[in-house]
């Protein structure tokens, strides 16, 4: 059915058009002035001017590897963040800890562990997903490179990044 | 040999280097700057910063960091400049490869009727224009109309919808605005009695501005009557310079959420920088012409004019030179003050519709225009002596 | 059911399952009644290929038998049916066949009381480690813990530790706190391999799986177990750690190792194969296959490969281009014509030998034969034929037993020019001096081999499991190969270079896909008439009995075996 649209009725002082464009001019030139008089402040001079103090706790910059207070990989390469990765780019290669080594036990450990950080999209899934709380979105939010390879963050970088997460941390229960 | 010897070289030589001067030295900048103004303007405008940090790339000389100039941002239009040179002048297969080439350098054409406009008295004893021809006002006209040309040629060489689209658009526009124009500037015509744009000045310094009778014979119940008409005249005129100008609320023939960006939508480089840049002088020589008819040109109250008369006895003291160039300075400033009332509209009012803009054009500015000629003709006939 | 089918009848019982009389033939287990209703039972140890110890529990469900009268009448009740007299407690549904009257309930609260108890049981001394256990995400402990187990565990005492990583064979490491004792592996080794080595060790919460002491798991069937192992104790050696399982492509195709064209599914990831497992064919394999040819697949990787035609130096660019090399190798060969011999493969598929004969007719070959491949039959699944489509070959008239003429026709000199294909001709009772003889030299094959070094002219082929096809088994069934990785480089699917050597050689043949070589093989073969690649299916056709599937015919879906 049909739904008409009712115009609504002008009157002469709104068909004129010129008291509403003046009110108008009146508007943006009012912005102008507390912008010149330096009252307005939104933008933050990037380089200069950061950020960094105020990033919430829950800030998800650039996704890192952690080890735990025995300088273990806490990565058993179970691969779930790279299934989970809605932009794919995780890329993990298992291997066997090899037998003798100190965490022989844990048995399996991620050979290679890459994340193309032009890729990535800071979504914080490989994060939810990790059942090892291995991998968290730390603060760093400036991933910059000059060729593709080397925004492809690998292992090493990942742990550089991650640095040591002591503690186990109860990322889904209630109690810290 | 006669012919030759006929031909004034001396006086030839002499208008190419004021005009290299003028075009070079004072339009150009002040194009590339309007668009830095319009930038900065609409930031402020909106809250925002706008360019603000362009140095100059002292990296490229093997040093460690750039060099911000300490006016931040004033190098912006000569990176800008450097880009736009810089980029691939791409040219799309299909395109009418001649006048394709030819529609921007038409978009240029504006800078030519700036030979006609008085930008100052004088210096030096010599009259501060390039050309002053005794009908340089229908000159003005002439040359602008065939501005619509590098829109047109544009929108058909692209052979492309939107350009086309933004072509016509253009053309209808141009058509409907330029008869307002003209309509609207013959009550000034008619009181001044001359079509000579020097002569409109220097009667406005002598009998004050159009707009503002104060002196001289302006203290006349005609010059107060005729305020009514040439009020009306104002704003008809400043309307239509919008509408010539594309500029918004009348940028039907770019309409970026319509026609992607109308008639220069297959351009690229410097030839997409030549329309841009088109478009900035025509503003230039849009806000010359309304200072020229209405706001007393390059003349100040009080400030005596090159020749040393006029203005305030003590001031007429001062060497001429130093007149000259204060002159020449009013008249830019008052032109740099139109432009920003132009940047000031464009960043407040929204785009109008197309069948909008034409009904405003043909069925009320013309008429009114008409009209006011009319009146302009009742009040001079009924107050003359 | 498919009782009409058989000449003895069967006698049908009535049974209600969840309110719904249904009838099912006498001697069907209760767990196979409920799984033919669509109703899924959860379950660990029963395994419809081996016998019923009833350890697992899982399976446990509410069972009734006819009330009756004193005088031994069926109770009739309101609404026609027999009266259920409901047996108290939870009855497992696996070592019970169905009987007249019987009523079972699948989803009662009290069965599903009982699934949730015996869960938390067999997770009491689990280790949980899913993230690294190879299993994860095709394991039954954790699909039935979804569904059926609490999300918390009650068990505050130490669990059990128990050997992990135990080499119990070449191909297969246990892990033995992931067990939960069903003893498939066993009841495996004793009841299908024969070799009763699987045993459990140990008493109580201590029980463990174990080899014999002397013994080690090297049964070439051995990675059967880790199929039918239901959670992540047994895993393949070859696999583990390899790659998650949810992240392989399953392409269904079939074993190209011996004439048993044993049913599989390859399990590959970004163009790797990765592993390769059983596909369940009754009329084929059933659910099994020799740990020799699912580990057959390494060479599909080599680096070796060849990925680019090649041609000898005299004949012209040694790097051409596709086209070039076809037209070289045509040229070559059409010289020669009549003196031609073409060795083909029973690893081919239906399609390229069919093109292989029509290429013979083209160049009036003198001798086409395949070379013939034999080995030592196992009595189970390998076949002593180690050509998968020898059956195909004879049909198509490319394997004639003429192999010995070629040698000889080289020597003498009425054979001058030879086309190999997918074969070493060196094992054909050929020398490499004989290979050096001939005038032409046309070799198709993937790898390096003598006879590649020798060819004139090389043009790259495709693997078996990058190909699609048909090959017909030693029981004549007519089954399909589909393409679950992508060939190497610029090599190309036999056909389509057998279809590109006769069009450089007769002219166009009008085969575009590779529906249409198998379209114009069917018509020119009664016996595989009136078939198309798509009505083969997944599970092949017995072409000794054949029923053709009418168009439209829709496979009823069947649930998995778990």
């Amino acid at each position: 059915m049909a739904y008409v649209v009712p115009r609504p009725e002008l009157t002469l002082k709104e068909k004129a058009y010129l008291p509403s464009i003046i009110s108008g001019l009146k508007i943006t030139f009012g912005h102008f002035k507390k912008m010149l008089q330096g009252k307005t402040k939104v933008t933050m001079q990037y380089p200069e001017e950061k950020w960094d103090a105020e990033l919430p706790e829950y800030y998800r910059g650039a996704p890192t590897l952690v080890k735990d207070d025995h300088d273990r990989e806490r990565c058993v390469a179970c691969q779930l963040c790279e299934f989970i990765c809605p932009p794919r780019a995780i890329t993990i290669t298992p291997e066997e800890i090899p037998a003798g080594e100190r965490f022989e036990k844990v048995e399996k450990r991620p050979a290679e562990f890459k994340i193309d950080m032009i890729r990535c999209i800071y979504c914080g899934m490989c994060e939810e997903v990790c059942p090892e709380q291995a991998i968290y979105l730390r603060k760093d939010y400036a991933i910059t490179g000059i060729t593709r390879g080397e925004m492809v963050h690998d292992k090493k970088k990942l742990y550089e990044l991650g640095g040591v997460f002591k503690g186990l941390v109860h990322k889904w229960n209630p109690e810290k | 040999m006669d012919f030759i010897t006929s031909i004034p070289w001396a006086l030839i030589a002499w208008s190419v280097a004021k005009a290299v001067f003028v075009i070079f030295l004072v339009v150009l900048p002040m194009v590339s700057y309007t668009v830095y103004a319009e930038r900065r303007v609409s930031a402020a405008i909106q809250d925002r910063v706008g360019p603000n940090r362009t140095g100059f790339p002292t990296t490229l000389l093997g040093f460690k960091k750039d060099m911000q100039i300490i006016l931040g941002g004033l190098g912006q239009p000569i990176a800008d400049a450097v880009k736009f040179i810089l980029k691939e002048d791409f040219t799309p297969g299909g395109v009418k490869k001649f006048y394709f080439w030819l529609a921007p350098c038409l978009a240029m054409l504006p800078l030519v009727s700036l030979a006609f406009v008085p930008f100052g008295s004088s210096l030096f004893g010599e009259k501060m224009v390039i050309a002053d021809i005794n009908v340089s006002v229908l000159g003005v006209f002439a040359v602008t109309g065939v501005g619509v040309y590098a829109i047109v040629l544009a929108g058909w060489a692209s052979n492309s919808k939107y350009p086309f689209l933004g072509g016509i658009r253009s053309t209808s526009q141009m058509i409907a605005y330029e008869l307002s124009m003209g309509m609207s500037i013959i009550p000034v015509l008619m009181a001044q009695g001359t079509m000579q744009m020097s002569h409109i000045v220097q009667n406005q310094a002598d009998n004050g501005w159009t707009l503002l009778p104060l002196w001289g014979h302006g203290l006349s119940l005609q010059s107060w009557l005729l305020l009514i008409p040439f009020g009306i005249s104002f704003i008809i005129f400043a309307i239509s310079v919008f509408a010539e100008t594309n500029r918004l609320p009348f940028d039907m023939p770019e309409s970026e959420s319509e026609l992607v960006s109308g008639y220069h939508t297959e351009y690229s480089s410097m030839k997409f920088a030549l329309f841009f840049l088109g478009e900035y002088t025509a503003m230039i020589v849009g806000s010359s012409l309304i200072v020229v008819f209405f706001l007393g040109g390059w003349h100040m109250p009080g400030i005596p004019d090159g020749d040393g008369n006029g203005g305030l006895a003590i001031l007429r003291e001062l060497p001429h030179w130093i007149l000259g160039l204060v002159n020449i300075t009013c008249f830019f400033g008052k032109v740099a003050a139109l432009l920003v009332c132009f940047i000031w509209v464009r960043w407040t009012l929204p785009r109008f519709r197309f069948d909008q803009v034409m009904k405003l054009g043909w069925l009320y500015l013309f008429e009114i225009a008409l009209a006011n000629i009319i009146l302009t003709a009742a009040i001079i006939a009924f107050t003359s002596k | 059911m498919s009782a009409a089918a058989t000449t003895t009848p069967v006698q049908m019982v009535n049974v209600q399952i969840d309110g719904v009389w249904m009838q099912f033939p006498k001697g069907t287990r209760v767990i196979e009644a409920c799984k033919q209703a669509a109703k899924l039972i959860p379950h660990y140890c029963y395994h419809p290929k081996l016998t019923s110890p009833g350890n697992c529990r899982m399976c446990l469900i509410e069972m009734g038998t006819p009330k009756m009268t004193p005088d031994r009448k069926p109770v009739i009740g309101a609404d026609g049916k027999p009266e259920i007299a409901w047996i108290p407690r939870p009855q497992i549904s696996c070592a019970q066949d169905v009987s007249e009257g019987m009523g079972v309930r699948t989803n009662s609260p009290m069965v599903q009381e009982c699934r949730k108890g015996v869960m938390e049981f067999l997770l009491i001394n689990h280790p949980l480690d899913c993230p690294i256990c190879d299993q994860a995400g095709e394991c039954k402990l954790q699909e039935f813990s979804v569904e059926h187990g609490n999300a918390n565990s009650r068990f505050l005492e130490r669990k059990v530790k128990k050997p992990k990583s135990v080499e119990l064979g070449p191909r297969v490491t246990l892990d033995a706190e992931r067990c939960i004792l069903c003893t498939r592996c066993i009841r495996f080794m004793q009841e299908v391999a024969k070799d009763d080595v699987l045993g459990i060790v140990d008493r109580g919460s201590f029980n463990s799986i174990a080899c014999h002491p002397d013994r080690k798991l090297d049964h070439n069937y051995s990675l059967n177990t880790v199929d039918i192992c239901p959670v992540g104790a047994l895993t393949s050696t070859d696999f583990r750690f390899k790659m998650r399982v949810w992240f392989l492509k399953e392409t269904p195709t079939i074993d190209v190792n011996c004439g048993t064209g044993s049913n599989i599914t390859i399990g590959t990831r970004e163009n790797r194969i990765y592993r390769i497992t059983p596909r369940d064919n009754d009329a084929v394999n059933g659910p099994w296959l020799p740990d020799s040819h699912r580990l057959n697949f390494k060479f599909v990787a080599d680096p070796k490969r060849l990925t680019a035609p090649e041609v000898r130096p005299q004949l012209g660019e040694s790097k051409p281009g596709w086209q070039q090399a076809i037209n070289l190798a045509a040229e070559a060969l059409k010289k020669n014509s009549g003196k031609v011999a073409i060795l083909a493969s029973g690893r081919a598929t239906n399609e390229e030998l069919f093109l292989v004969s029509r290429l013979a007719s083209a160049l009036k070959a003198s001798v086409v034969d395949i070379l013939p491949r034999t080995g030592e039959a196992d009595g189970m699944l390998i076949a002593a034929d180690r050509n998968p489509n020898t059956t195909g070959a004879k049909l198509l008239g490319v394997a004639t037993g003429k192999l010995a003429e070629i040698a000889n026709g080289i020597r003498s000199g009425s054979i001058t020019a030879l086309l190999v294909f997918g074969e070493d001709a060196t094992n054909a009772g050929l020398t490499a001096d004989d290979l050096a003889e001939l005038d032409a030299l046309v070799a198709m094959d993937i790898l390096p081999s003598a006879t590649t070094d020798k060819a004139h002219v090389v043009l790259p082929s495709s693997a078996w499991c990058e190909k699609r096809g048909s090959m017909i088994n030693l029981k004549n069934r007519i089954q399909r190969l589909n393409k679950a990785v992508i060939a190497p480089g610029s090599a190309r699917d036999d056909w389509e270079i057998l279809r590109d050597l006769i069009f450089a050689i007769s002219g166009s043949n009008g085969l575009h896909s590779i529906e249409d070589v198998f379209k114009a093989m069917a018509s020119a073969t009664p016996t595989l008439a009136g078939l198309t690649l798509s009505r083969i299916g997944d599970l092949g056709v017995d072409l000794n009995n054949r029923e053709l599937p009418s168009a439209g015919h829709v496979v009823p879906p069947t649930l998995p075996t778990l």
